[in-house]
């Protein structure tokens, strides 16, 4: 009886609340969260964008116009840069999500052992990524890392190969980088997505013969599309905006053969103190990634309508 | 039956494995190589993979070479705890709200968190550099932990939004008709259902924010005892005479407590990542 009352005087305390509107209680959940955003990040943002009509630095801002703009139209080695990053995310998405397939697959294998397998997958995602890049450091250097070692006792070098000395060495090298940070969890998700792919479509495509070439093309690819279309979005924003990797392998070096636009931005803004310069090349940033996720999602819709995804 | 493989395949596969493992440890295996190797015997030219003065010296020398060692690993694990436990306290009830209630531009401030998603700090470092001034953090542990949960509060919200999609509201229904109110149906009930999605989901925030420490660290951060792992460390390796060997010892070791409580957690990580990534 008493836990009765008490439930009931509880209720009633209660009743003012109830009373309050749905649209008033979404806002109060979502409003404290949305004000953290708007002061951490907008306010910033606008900020970015204000700064980059300006001349600004450590001695002052003063209204320049377009003109930082102007000069990043002018500058061909600002075109260079964006191609390249471009170059530098497609590349590095596709083998990330090449890789994460294999990885999946294998890790998806009912072979003895897969449990140990998946938790060694893990570690180069849940390290610091700057700790991961003191080992690549170490690895690509041309006396004492293995990778050189290797390659001269195999008689493929002379001498020492230092793969972060030359242009495309050094590139690719970051790649190879940013590709072993990137991969774990996208091998992760698709695990988890093939996992959730029914038994039944195996089975029923077993008994009519099928092997198992065609039945990963024909049940476990389609059916894990909508994963692999949104983890490639995620993986593309990532990596485009991969800054720590870069940084410490070779700062942007050498001769600028891996200064992606946000290597860029951070030298100019920071390195330089030209926050105008550096906010302009951030608010190009920002519009092409919101330009490249908006084509992307246009595909991603007819992706799931093709696909039968909600 | 269908799962059988023929020794050949077999074969393959662990093969397969080998290589793409070999590709993930590499680079733990180096650095575990270098810090057993005496300093003198590092910079030995040719490369020798083997050699007989391996010891363990590294690990007890590198507490005097790097005194904040201990500091620093608590830092980072200090950190990255404060930017999941203040994230997740924004993340739940604005998941929840999207995942359940109608309310005036829902879909547009959906939207907005989402594209917060595509921005990453090192754009935004003048301004906010600015604003951390302003409010008088930078040089305290919050000029790191504020910017950390402000960009994983929108991936905290999108994963935890299609987990609370899927328990059913059928119960939350049952308790509002008991004249249950809105927070108390929240806390009771939708809560206690959602504790191995709230798992994941903290399990990914605390991910990111142990991970990505650095770039926010050495901008708004001076304050050496304040300085998580990766932005410690790194300060050593600017330096003429790296000791390499023992930078290699404290960035394993240092990274070993997670390492460990990660080895428990991963079975919930990949079966969270099922029941919440699938149907997205």
């Amino acid at each position: 009886m008493a836990e009765l009352s008490a439930q009931a005087s509880h209720a009633a305390a209660n009743s003012r609340t109830r009373t309050m509107s749905e649209g008033l209680f979404g806002w109060l959940l979502v409003g404290p969260a949305m004000l953290f955003i708007a002061v951490i990040v907008a306010w910033p943002l606008a900020e970015t964008i204000r700064l980059s009509f300006m001349d600004a630095g450590l001695g002052g801002e003063k209204f320049v116009g377009l003109e930082n703009y102007q000069d990043l139209a002018d500058s061909r080695r600002f075109h260079q840069t964006i191609v390249r990053t471009f170059y530098w995310m497609f590349l590095s998405v596709a083998l990330k999500l090449v890789l994460g397939l294999i990885g999946a697959t294998l890790l998806n294998a009912a072979v003895p052992g897969r449990a140990l397998f998946r938790v060694l997958v893990m570690p180069p995602w849940v390290i610091p990524i700057a700790i991961g890049c003191i080992g690549w450091l170490w690895l690509y250097n041309g006396y004492f890392g293995v990778l050189s070692g290797v390659l001269m006792k195999l008689g493929i070098t002379d001498g020492p190969f230092e793969f972060l000395a030359y242009k495309t060495s050094a590139f690719y090298s970051a790649i190879v980088t940013d590709v072993w940070v990137g991969t774990p969890m996208v091998t992760l998700f698709f695990l988890a997505a093939m996992q959730g792919v029914s038994r039944d479509l195996y089975e029923a495509a077993w008994v009519d013969g099928a092997g198992r070439w065609y039945r990963f093309r024909r049940i476990t690819i389609p059916q894990i599309m909508p994963v692999i279309v949104s983890m490639a979005l995620l993986s593309a924003i990532f990596t485009f905006n991969s800054f720590e990797i870069i940084w410490i392998l070779t700062e942007g070096g050498p001769r600028g053969a891996t200064t992606t636009m946000i290597i860029d931005t951070y030298k100019v803004a920071i390195g330089n103190y030209k926050f105008g310069e550096g906010a302009a090349r951030a608010v190009i940033i920002v519009i092409l990634l919101a330009l490249f996720s908006l084509v992307y999602l246009f595909f991603l819709n007819k992706v799931n309508k093709r696909y039968g995804a909600k | 039956m269908m799962d059988r493989y023929t020794k050949l395949q077999l074969v393959g596969i662990y093969a397969a494995v080998a290589v793409f493992l070999i590709f993930m440890l590499l680079p733990f295996f180096e650095m575990f190589m270098a810090s057993l190797r005496p300093l003198e015997h590092l910079f030995r030219s040719p490369y020798q993979f083997w050699s007989d003065d391996f010891s363990f010296q590294a690990y007890k020398d590198m507490w005097v070479t790097v005194p904040l060692l201990g500091r620093y690993i608590f830092n980072s694990i200090f950190i990255a705890c404060s930017v999941t436990g203040i994230t997740m306290i924004f993340v739940v009830p604005a998941a929840y709200a999207y995942a359940r209630l109608e309310f005036p531009f829902k879909n547009m401030s959906l939207a907005i968190f989402l594209g917060v998603n595509m921005f990453t700090g090192a754009v935004l470092l003048i301004p906010l550099y600015r604003v951390l001034r302003t409010m008088g953090l930078l040089n305290t542990y919050w000029a790191m932990i504020v910017p950390g949960v402000a960009f994983l509060i929108p991936t905290g919200i999108w994963l935890l939004r299609s987990y609370l999609e899927k328990i059913p509201r059928e119960l939350e229904e049952a308790a509002f008709v008991d004249g249950a109110s809105r927070m108390y149906t929240l806390r009771r009930v939708v809560l206690p259902l959602a504790v191995p999605g709230l798992i994941v989901v903290s399990v990914a925030v605390f991910i990111g924010a142990y991970a990505q420490q650095f770039l926010f660290a050495i901008t708004f951060n001076q304050t050496r005892e304040l300085q998580p792992l990766p932005a410690g460390l790194y300060e050593f390796i600017g330096y003429q005479s790296v000791t390499w060997n023992e930078m290699m010892a404290a960035a394993l070791i240092g990274v070993l407590p997670v390492m460990v409580i990660f080895l428990f957690l991963q079975k919930y990580l990949v079966a969270g990542l099922t029941a919440g990534a699938v149907k997205e």
